[in-house]
């Protein structure tokens, strides 16, 4: 299993390491600016769009109640994943146990979709 | 009370690892703007989760990850995303009450006192405690064998979670 973490260690510093040393060395050949940029150039846009009114704005309740679906479903696969470790060791019984157990998640799936809050409106 | 043995290079990563994780934290309460704050959490979170790798608990590293830097950090940004009706950079301001900074400042000391006393007062082991190895296996055959009442009750309290859920939202939305 995941027990060499030195190496996870090692591999997070590289992965932090590269794009900063290739930001760092675009910064360092690229051609200077020579005159200050202008507020054009700070202009925020969509898709070459300019934005219409604010952009810190109230979003709809379909955001939240997709997180906390997603927030519950996250929480199954976190029980999923010590089974499928274990999973031929552990034999028929548990496989039946794990099929109750996402059984009664996908009820509250049933219960989402009947109420309509997988719908986008 | 406290001994100190030699700086290695375990020591150094837990003081990296430390330091993002109290620099998030402070983040959260500094920052102006609650959505930089938010973010600021999931720094913490991620530093939280460095810890417990560090500390040879790789499953509740990888589950802090997923569930709570993951899906919490993201419930809570959409939980202000929907709430916030005022200017973003003014949505996080200290409080301008003496009585609460006074209150505040009384419980941080207390907590810090006692932390600082409960670290120094243990008893810690002084001999390296064997690691174990296979941690999620052992888990999944305690969840799916002694624990498995406990384990369906965890299935039937997350469905009521999503149930909860979509009739609170749902039905602010039909009233």
């Amino acid at each position: 299993m995941l027990t060499n973490y030195p190496a996870l260690g090692i591999f997070f510093l590289i992965t932090i390491a590269f794009p900063v040393t290739a930001m760092g060395l675009a910064w360092l050949f690229r051609p200077k600016p020579k005159a200050a940029p202008d507020d054009e150039k700070f202009t925020t846009y969509e898709c070459g769009v300019n934005t219409q009114g604010k952009t810190w704005i109230r979003f709809k309740v379909n955001y939240f109640l997709y997180a906390l679906v997603f927030l519950a479903f996250d929480v199954e696969i976190v029980f999923l994943y010590p089974w499928a470790v274990k999973f031929g060791v552990l034999g028929p019984f548990a496989f039946i146990e794990m099929i109750i157990f996402i059984a009664i998640l996908l009820i509250g799936l049933w219960y989402a979709w009947k109420e309509g809050a997988l719908e986008w409106y | 009370m406290f001994e100190f043995s030699a700086f290695s290079l375990y020591d150094a990563a837990f003081l990296a690892i430390g330091g993002v994780t109290i620099l998030g934290a402070l983040g959260v309460v500094l920052f102006r703007n609650i959505i930089y704050s938010a973010l600021s959490l999931v720094f913490t979170m991620l530093g939280v989760a460095a810890i417990y790798f560090q500390l040879n608990a790789g499953f509740l590293g990888a589950i802090q990850i997923l569930v709570y830097a993951g899906a919490i950090s993201v419930l809570i940004i959409f939980a202000v995303m929907l709430l916030m009706d005022k200017d973003a950079r003014r949505t996080n301001l200290p409080t301008p009450r003496t009585k609460a900074w006074f209150a505040g400042g009384t419980i941080t000391m207390m907590m810090l006192a006692s932390i600082i006393a409960a670290v120094g007062f243990t008893e810690w082991p002084k001999t390296a405690l064997q690691g174990v190895d296979n941690s999620v296996g052992m888990l999944a055959e305690l969840m799916l064998g002694d624990y498995v009442i406990a384990f369906e009750a965890a299935a039937i309290l997350l469905l009521v979670a999503v149930i909860g859920a979509i009739i609170l939202a749902k039905g602010v939305e039909n009233r």
